[in-house]
């Protein structure tokens, strides 16, 4: 009977893959781009809004979330799955706070999701989730986290990361730009995650949504007059590294 | 309650038959033995001494009511001081009980009430305390250890359980000491004393930490001689006096000394 739910749907394929968890992180490269930087003493989570039609309401759905005081995530991929696992995860900061009286670290609260993501690549009748996701936050001690978990349940620590479509593209950025100096100060990792963000990003400013985590303060989400801002001193910044370039090469 | 109606109180002469409550005693259930916790919270804890008068039911079970166990903070760390009797009504089933539970290397348990429930539920906890360390990569604290064996027994609640435990350790945020019972209490505090002759105790220990500053030796002494004390008045409580000290680096074992030597010990002094 099919109220059993009998049937695995993840099965191994003859060569050793999880067919399932591949399309779904297929699923999650369709993602809209998110990227996350891990500071000093800040961790920046910045995501590609996508087009709002006209009649929609902007704010209606957000892909960075708080998951407590001091830990947030942002997603690529179904943003139902996500609202699941965001859900399911809300519960246990909270569920850890009460019988273990003290706040999450952000490797526990990766952990509990990778778990769950990985509980349903090895369940009957259930589907992996399709999403990746990106969790920041800073530990009690204050050091600051940011850890990636994709559809197949594993998870790993990085210094900065980007999911999504062009995910690929980003990461390179990071990996160019991404130096002790460049994450200095709070702004040079804020403007780090805007400039990788609009290597991808249509449009400049618009399209970004950015959240910030302060050590011992909550989420902040920046309002779109300081992204502007940012924006125009970043494009300001490359014409005059560009001006420089320029007279170097007439001789 | 369920226990109340299975134990019948007689208790030392400070306290009355049945289960009268007492004037400082908030008593949330009638197993009370009016003691209230350090901090005024007019919680009742220690549970009193079972007896078979004849007008209950036999009681099989041997319970560690008669017992005085006492634990307190100080400056360096936690004291852990307990006899070693049990009794079975007005007979001393055994005069070399170990009430002191090593749950792990940096935690330490009290027992007092039903033996079994209490080393059984402790040494669960000892397991749950290894599984946490093992997943998080860092010791549980005394906090959420008191808080997992508390939530163990809740769910046993009125089923009979008889288990008044002290639970005490050092983590990272300093000495912990926590009391728990499986009435569902749990309290953090700087001093408890659970049994028959903690009010003995509690006397002993109120005036002895009234110098802030103990050296461990000096805390060491207080605990020994505050069990002492209640084992020389309360007949359900002697034995020997087992000494533990917590400390950043974990319990150590200090000593083990029998009631009756102290006794002469602290008389040659007097003279």
């Amino acid at each position: 009977m099919a109220a059993r739910y009998d049937r695995a749907i993840t099965v191994f394929s003859p060569d050793g893959h999880l067919f399932q968890v591949e399309y779904a992180q297929e699923a999650v490269k369709k993602g809209s781009t998110a990227v996350g930087i891990r500071g000093k003493d800040i961790v920046v989570l910045g995501v590609e809004k996508k087009s709002v039609a006209k009649l929609q309401e902007e704010r209606t759905v957000r892909k960075i979330c708080a998951l407590d005081d001091h830990v947030c995530m942002a997603f690529a991929g179904l943003t139902a799955d996500a609202r699941i696992v965001i859900n399911r995860a809300r519960v246990e900061c909270q569920s850890h706070r009460l019988t273990v009286e003290d706040p999450v670290t952000v490797e526990y609260i990766t952990r509990h999701i990778a778990t769950l993501k990985q509980r349903y690549t090895q369940s009957n009748g259930r589907r992996p989730f399709g999403i990746s996701a990106l969790i920041v936050g800073f530990d009690c001690d204050g050091t600051p986290r940011l850890y990636q978990t994709d559809p197949s349940g594993t998870y790993h620590a990085w210094k900065a990361n980007a999911i999504g479509r062009s995910a690929k593209t980003v990461r390179e950025f990071l990996e160019k730009n991404y130096t002790e100096e460049s994450i200095a100060t709070d702004n040079d990792a804020i403007k780090l995650a805007i400039k990788a963000l609009l290597e991808v990003v249509q449009s400049g400013g618009k399209n970004i949504e950015l959240a910030v985590i302060r050590r011992n303060q909550s989420l902040k989400l920046l309002e779109s007059k300081e992204i502007e801002t940012l924006v125009t001193e970043i494009e300001k910044e490359k014409e005059e590294e560009a001006e420089k370039k320029k007279p170097k090469k007439s001789t | 309650m369920a226990l109340a109606s299975v134990l019948q109180s007689e208790s030392v002469d400070f306290s009355n038959y049945g289960r009268q409550r007492r004037g400082f005693a908030s008593g949330l259930y009638e197993t009370e033995l009016g003691l209230e916790s350090v901090g005024g919270d007019s919680l009742s804890f220690a549970l009193r001494t079972s007896c078979s008068n004849g007008d209950g039911p036999d009681r099989k079970i041997e319970f560690l009511h008669g017992t005085t166990t006492l634990a307190f903070k100080f400056q360096h760390g936690v004291i852990v001081a307990v006899d070693s009797r049990a009794t079975a009504g007005s007979y001393i089933a055994s005069q070399t009980v170990k009430k002191v539970i090593e749950i792990n290397p940096y935690l330490l348990g009290t027992m007092a009430g039903g033996a079994a429930d209490c080393s059984f539920w402790e040494r669960l906890l000892a397991r749950q305390c290894r599984v946490y360390e093992l997943r998080n990569k860092e010791r549980i604290s005394v906090a959420a250890a008191s808080k997992l064996l508390a939530n163990m027994v809740y769910q046993y609640k009125g089923m009979g359980l008889s288990m008044g435990t002290m639970v005490c350790g050092w983590d990272k945020t300093g000495p912990g000491l926590y009391y728990v019972d499986s009435e569902g209490n749990r309290v953090c505090g700087d001093l408890f004393a659970v049994g028959s002759g903690s009010m003995y105790a509690y006397g002993i220990v109120d005036s002895g930490l009234k110098q802030k500053d103990l050296t461990v030796e000096e805390a060491c002494d207080l605990g020994r001689r505050a069990i002492y004390q209640a084992t020389y008045r309360d007949a359900y409580s002697g034995g020997q006096v087992n000494l533990y000290h917590v400390h950043s680096e974990g319990w150590t074992r200090v000593s083990q000394s029998d009631v009756l030597m102290l006794h002469q010990q602290y008389q040659s002094e007097k003279a």
